[in-house]
């Protein structure tokens, strides 16, 4: 798998069509090596997490880098997608809680499903920053598939 | 934001022609969809069957396009794709919207 994480270094320029190409990147070399349903959740979860960085870490910034880095073990998938904007705030991750359905039309929310998404889509999350640079850990649980 | 619209007698239908509604779409979706919708019949049926890929952005901009719709105006989704299946089914935007498995479902085989 060792190759596998080289090929998959990329940086890309922080902006929402910066995402759109850094996963067309990322799935074009993972996608036919995945069953196609996995292969779409990963694509959400990771969506969400550069759209994050994006919109949050980079929020000041016109643009910024975002490295995605990709290793495979023992049935995971595990992505390091790293920044060197604004931290987490409290230099934690969001709980991602459910938003409330239950309001009236005009209540209902807008947003707030990414961290939901990610949370429900990951099997394992960590994040740590460390000399200006956020570094988050996201694992893929792949079942019964292995990577080739 | 390629969006598409036809009308049966009760209802108008969007179809929305690309294959992504994420985070670069999400503000163009959402008034385009205010075009589609205005004025419309009461019940639009938006078919999402060309779509491959929604994010949170995505979803918000569906939620946006129903709340902006006329009083007495509702939205059913038709044609969901697997990975945009299950967007709905984890954030429980199901239980929000009709959803139906096909744009023929929707308008009652008609």
């Amino acid at each position: 798998m060792a190759d596998f994480a080289e090929v998959l270094f990329q940086k890309a320029p922080a902006t929402e069509l910066g995402t759109r190409d850094i996963l067309a990147r990322i799935m074009a070399q993972l996608s036919s090596d995945l069953p196609a349903e996995k292969a779409g959740m990963i694509e959400v979860a990771l969506a969400e997490i550069i759209n994050n960085i994006v919109e949050h870490a980079y929020a000041d910034e016109d643009h910024g880098e975002i490295a995605v880095h990709v290793t495979s073990a023992d049935h995971l998938l595990v992505f390091e997608i790293s920044d060197d904007g604004v931290p987490f705030p409290g230099e934690t991750l969001p709980q991602g809680a459910r938003p409330d359905l239950a309001a009236s039309r005009e209540a209902l929310p807008e947003g707030g499903f990414g961290w939901l998404l990610i949370r429900s889509l990951a099997k394992e999350i960590h994040y740590s920053r460390s000399e200006g640079v956020n570094r988050l850990c996201v694992a893929f649980d792949l079942g019964e598939h292995v990577m080739p | 934001m390629a969006l598409s619209t036809s009308d049966t007698e009760t209802t108008r239908i969007v179809t929305v022609q690309t294959e992504r509604i994420d985070a670069a779409q999400a503000i163009r979706f959402k008034d385009d969809m205010r075009d589609a919708t205005i004025e419309g019949p009461d019940r639009v049926v938006l078919d999402l069957s060309q779509v491959d890929f929604i994010d949170s952005s995505g979803l918000g901009a569906i939620v946006a396009s129903m709340k902006q719709l006329e009083d007495g105006q509702r939205l059913d989704l038709a044609g969901l794709t697997p990975n945009v299946d299950k967007v709905f089914r984890l954030t429980r935007m199901d239980t929000v919207f009709n959803l139906f498995p096909t744009l023929e479902d929707a308008l009652g085989g008609a």
